[in-house]
């Protein structure tokens, strides 16, 4: 039996409420079990069918567009600038350059102050000052009535470049001039280290070291929505629709560098069609639509174009490391140490120099080894700054790591996984601490490794591969025991005194029960692409009773929910997701007391059961979540409480957490031509207890061809005079479906101790894991052709190269 | 990304085709599939100030044959030739190109006409020894495939001619092979090697071999043809006459492949596509 809710007065009012609750299926008893549930994504009818709303679809009355003025040189001085052709441009309102921007209140900014650490940091204007420092370096922009107008108009803007010797190569540029920033008399940026006193000890020990120069090439985002920016300025206020991961950053910021107050400053991540970290930014563009919307008093769009977006949207990896791992003869790994050069390109962005340095806490890997020491260079060279791309610092970290396990086998003559095993944390370990100064925090590495050799037959592997030798296929096999740091808080270690970035590092969270008991719930994480909406539901509709499908998750806007931390580093569930599960649970603990005061029991007495909130014993006594909203809205609520069904959390976690897993790459490579083809690829990932088992897959999924397209096809190219060589899709080679296998994917589940949910992230993890297995497998393949190591990208041209030359050593050797 | 301001035009018939294309002059070009002149455009690295397109043209589609030849509308789509089996290496080579959705726009006139010697039609125009039709202001001409590349996307075509169509003999009972390298499946040659074989037993009566992006047009491998010409058809004297693919060629090099590497794979693919001609493979 369930109390009838409300009294005579709000009577009518509920019976609506209740009756279109029950039209929309608000007000049915859920079961609580969804979280764990493969659930379709809520997200996309909307999408499949076209009618999401990106940057683009907004059109406001009277909007201007933005094109811009890029620099076709490397490095110049700028001699000087003549708009006046622009400006007679039919359609054209203005034109403005560097100078023009002077009541800004600052440059760009770059939130990294690492304690005791100095840092190289030019100023870097959203429209050069004087000088241009790679391709693509924004000059001015020309504002117009009309798209295709003001690219025309902007192609007549007359630039005299002063062209200056430009600076390419990384370890060149930190030998001396010619310098990026002149005035800074290097090409240095930083250095930083997590050093190990017991780093020579670890070498002492060691009756093998092995020595490789590991280079993770520079990569792009290319996300398949550019970025675009629509800023409207009005009235004082300020609205911002921007193509972004962090809404909230940016709002800060805009309200900064244009001396606004922040509550009149609103950023919209409308859908966002893909970040890969390439939109964890706080852009020249945000900044210049917004500031030119002021000036002009009319809405700026922006939308870049994909040529734009390859020369400019900040790109990633770029480091070439200097490995050293040492071993006893037993395999037993006693010291690694790491020296990264990390090419910055021309100035630093919001993280651009802690990106390399991230990878320094993982790079003990899955491995208990004593000595772990890493030391970063970040080094200006005339191109695309860096910053954080998909994984940032941690795949270069696991691909040192996995590569070079590979290459003390073959050193030992051990076994591959064996090795492995020997180092492995064990199991009883955890929470373990690490050389590296973190704690890992749950972990289970043999049983990730077991599952996917009950997937991979190894030792029919190799004889399959002995017998297709004979017949001139060169197949490989390669492994990548990995794991990753993620869920990025918790401020102590990660904010001003620890790390140094200058931010919190907790998640919000809202959730409104509404007076039919559906329910919106608000997150400060902002996703673009990842299933958020559907992920987010299951966890606050099995808190409240209710089916996800009646929840709506709302998130990316700064004018709607509180303060938020955006999303990156994999934190969107295991800080944002428990945040709002802790939220909902606090909704929860209000409705049982409700319910405890309508039906006279005890609130200890009320659970949530098959979507009711009954009294324990007695489970036809109860309420649905539609009822006790309803009561809530009829202030129908216990002596001293106060009326509505709605709380705000704000939460962080004590740790970060430590997802992990085994991967195993098969490749063929066609010995005379040197071409790599992947025929199998499997995956074991452990991100803890899953919410959503499909959306695993789609991260692990879209995270491996990431990998994938590292190791073999893609890669950011400038040639020595500074010239972006892969600025079109045609020669920035993302691989397609025609190139890759049906993934073979499976699970572990670890939960992690850091938070309720038990989870941990795995939007990066595919991508951490997978350039090394593909590499070793490469490796694997070519062997015994006489080649025992390679870097990436595993071009054709590359591998057929490394196969060349090591069947002239052999025949100079026999000869 | 955002192309130049352009005027556009569909006329109903081909002399209207003519027509603007000679009124326009130097800035006229026709559009046929349109994907490669709107690439370049996009990127401005073409800026024509019309656009003559010829979608509706009547007459310049469809596959025929008509005594022992081919006849190929040029505004025939390579996915039309791809399905077109009895159309032997020409079919073959026109399902490698790029991916489905170019395939259903791109055409074997526009193909040609544009002369990219990267692209996978024309060298097989050259081993079938085909020819095109141009018409224009002063009415029609035959172009044999080897007098049509001229250099690096440059053709015997006159600004003012339309290609209409193609012709090339009915290769009845040779064998063919096509071997195309590249990175992803939808990319263009690093080099492709296309060859057709007649054979008596197991003599080679004929053959012709072709190369795609192994020069500034696309070329005959005239060395291989002859090593091979007469001989046996035997895997060793097919290896032996694929040694001289490379020769006389100077490839343009790339971030990805070195003049060096393409000569290797011009061997390596020459040697495969013989040996698919002749059915050793
Ligand atoms: C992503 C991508 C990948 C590709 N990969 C390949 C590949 O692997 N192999 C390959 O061969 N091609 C490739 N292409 C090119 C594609 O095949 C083009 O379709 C073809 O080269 C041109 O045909 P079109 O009909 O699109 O010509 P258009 O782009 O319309 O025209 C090309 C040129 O030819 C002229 N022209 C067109 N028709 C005529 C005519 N009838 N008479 C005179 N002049 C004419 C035009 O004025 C223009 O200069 C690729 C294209 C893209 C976009």
């Amino acid at each position: 039996m369930s109390v009838e809710p409300g009294g005579e007065v709000g009577g009518e009012i509920t019976k609506i409420a209740s009756e279109h609750a029950a039209q929309n299926g608000a007000d049915a008893a859920a079961p609580s079990n969804h979280v764990g549930q493969a659930m379709r994504r809520k997200e996309d009818p909307r999408l499949i069918t076209g009618r999401a709303r990106y940057v683009d679809d907004i059109t406001l009355p009277g909007t201007l567009w933005m094109a811009f003025v890029r620099s076709p040189e490397a490095n110049a001085k700028i001699v000087s600038i003549d708009t006046s052709a622009a400006q007679e441009h039919p359609g054209v309102h203005a034109v403005f350059t560097g100078p023009d921007l002077t009541d800004l209140a600052g440059p760009l900014p770059m939130a990294w102050v690492p304690p005791g650490i100095e840092v190289n940091n030019p100023e870097h204007w959203p429209l050069a000052r004087e000088h241009v420092r790679h391709v693509g370096d924004p000059v001015a922009v020309v504002l117009g009535v009309d798209r295709y107008g003001v690219v025309d108009a902007a192609e007549d803007v007359v630039v005299e470049y002063d062209a200056l010797p430009a600076v390419t190569d990384p370890e060149a540029a930190l030998e001396g001039p010619p310098y990026v920033h002149e005035q800074l008399g290097t090409n240095k940026v930083h250095e930083w280290s997590l050093p190990n006193d017991r780093l020579q000890a670890g070498f002492d020990e060691a009756e093998v070291v092995i020595e490789r120069r590991v280079v993770n090439h520079r990569t792009a985002g290319a996300p398949i929505e550019p970025r675009g920016v629509l800023a409207d300025y009005r009235a004082g206020s300020l609205t911002v629709w921007s193509s972004t991961q962090v809404p909230h950053f940016v709002r800060l910021f805009l309200a900064i560098l244009l001396g606004m107050s922040e509550e009149r400053v609103r950023v919209i991540a409308p859908e966002v069609g893909g970040g890969f970290g390439a939109k964890l930014q706080m852009t020249g563009e945000e900044v210049l639509a917004a500031w030119c919307s002021r000036k002009l008093g009319q809405p700026v769009k922006w939308i870049e174009t994909r040529s734009e977006n390859m020369a400019v949207n900040h790109q990633g990896r770029d480091q070439i490391a200097y490995c050293r791992m040492g071993a006893k003869r037993d395999g037993t790994i006693t010291a690694f140490h790491v020296k990264i050069i990390a090419d910055l390109g021309a100035y630093n962005m919001l993280l651009t120099p802690t990106i390399p340095a991230l990878g320094a806490f993982v790079m003990s890997g899955v491995y208990k080894i004593p000595a772990v020491h890493t030391d970063v260079v970040g080094v200006f060279t005339n191109k695309c700054p860096t910053d954080a791309i998909r994984g940032a610092g941690r795949p270069e970290a696991t691909h040192m790591i996995e590569v070079c396990i590979d290459q003390l086998a073959a050193e030992l003559d051990m076994d591959l996984l064996e090795l492995r095993r020997k180092n492995f944390v064990p199991s009883d370990a955890f929470p373990a601490e690490m050389a590296t100064g973190v704690i890992y925090d749950s972990g289970d590495y043999d049983k990730s490794l077991d599952k996917l050799l009950e997937h991979v037959d190894l030792d029919a592997f190799r004889r399959e591969q002995t017998e297709l030798r004979q017949q001139g296929v060169y197949r490989g096999i390669g492994f990548s025991t990995y794991t990753e740091i993620c869920g990025l808080a918790p401020t102590r270690v990660v904010g001003p005194e620890g790390f140094g970035n200058q931010a919190g590092f907790w998640e919000s969270a809202l959730v409104r029960v509404h007076n039919t008991g559906a329910v919106t719930a608000y997150t400060g994480a902002s996703p673009h692409g990842q299933g958020h909406e559907t992920a987010f539901a299951q966890i606050v509709a099995d808190k409240l009773g209710v089916d996800p499908s009646v929840v709506e998750v709302v998130h990316g806007d700064t004018g709607t929910g509180p303060e938020g931390r955006n999303t990156y580093g994999s934190r969107s569930l295991a800080v944002g997701g428990e945040s709002l599960a802790r939220c909902a649970k606090k909704v929860a603990d209000k409705a049982r007391a409700i319910v405890a005061h309508q039906l006279e029991a005890a609130p200890e007495d009320i659970e949530l059961r098959d979507g009711k909130f009954s009294v324990r014993g007695s489970p036809d006594r109860g309420m649905t979540l539609a009822e006790v909203a309803g009561a809530a809205y009829l202030n129908q609520v216990p002596e001293g409480m106060e009326p509505g069904l709605e709380e705000t959390s704000f939460w962080e976690p004590e740790n970060f957490v430590f997802p992990f897993g085994a991967h195993a790459c098969v490749v063929d490579v066609d010995a005379e031509t040197g071409k790599v083809k992947v025929v199998r690829y499997v995956a074991v990932d452990d991100c803890g207890k899953a919410i959503n088992p499909m959306l695993i897959e789609g991260q692990v999924h879209g995270g491996v061809v990431h990998a994938i397209g590292q190791a073999l096809y893609e890669r950011v190219h400038y040639d020595e005079s500074g010239q972006l060589i892969t600025g079109t899709f045609v020669d920035y080679a993302l691989p397609t479906a025609a190139e890759l296998p049906s993934f073979e994917l499976d699970r572990t589940e670890t939960p992690s101790p850091v938070n309720s949910l038990g989870v941990k992230g795995v939007g990066e993890a595919g991508t951490i894991a997978a350039s090394a297995a593909v590499t070793n497998a490469v490796i694997d393949a070519v062997r015994p052709l006489g080649v025992s190591y390679m870097n990436m990208p595993l071009t054709p041209m590359r591998v057929w190269e490394a196969i060349s030359e090591a069947q002239g050593r052999k025949e100079g050797v026999s000869a | 990304m955002i192309p130049a301001e352009f005027d556009y035009l569909a006329p109903d018939s081909l002399q209207e085709a003519i027509q603007a294309l000679a009124d326009g002059g130097e800035d006229a070009k026709l559009l046929a599939g349109g994907h490669s002149l709107l690439p370049l455009m996009k990127l401005r690295l073409a800026t024509p100030a019309l656009l003559v397109d010829l979608r509706k043209v009547p007459g310049l589609h469809g596959i025929e044959r008509e005594n022992g030849s081919w006849r190929i509308g040029a505004m025939t789509t390579h996915s039309e030739l791809e399905h077109s089996e009895q159309l032997g290496v020409v079919a073959r080579a026109a399902g490698t190109i790029a991916d489905p959705q170019v395939r259903n726009r791109g055409t074997i006139g526009g193909s040609l006409a544009h002369g990219d010697p990267a692209s996978d039609l024309p060298a097989v125009m050259l081993i079938t020894e085909g020819s095109v039709t141009l018409q224009g202001p002063g009415g029609q001409r035959v172009v044999a495939a080897n007098e049509l590349f001229q250099d690096y996307m440059e053709t015997a075509i006159e600004p003012t001619e339309v290609l209409t169509e193609v012709r090339f003999p009915v290769l009845e009972g040779w064998g063919f092979g096509y071997q195309k390298f590249n990175r992803r499946s939808e990319d263009w040659a690093m080099v492709a090697v296309c060859a057709v074989i007649q054979q008596t037993g197991d003599i080679c009566e004929d053959v012709r071999v072709g190369l795609t992006h192994m020069g500034s047009v696309p070329l005959r491998a005239t060395a291989v043809e002859e090593a091979l010409r007469g001989q046996s058809l035997n895997a060793e004297n097919i290896a032996k006459a694929a040694q001289e693919a490379a020769q006389g060629t100077s490839p343009p090099a790339d971030l990805n492949a070195s003049e060096e590497y393409k000569r290797h794979l011009a061997r390596v693919l020459s040697r495969r596509a013989l040996e698919e001609a002749a059915g050793l493979s």
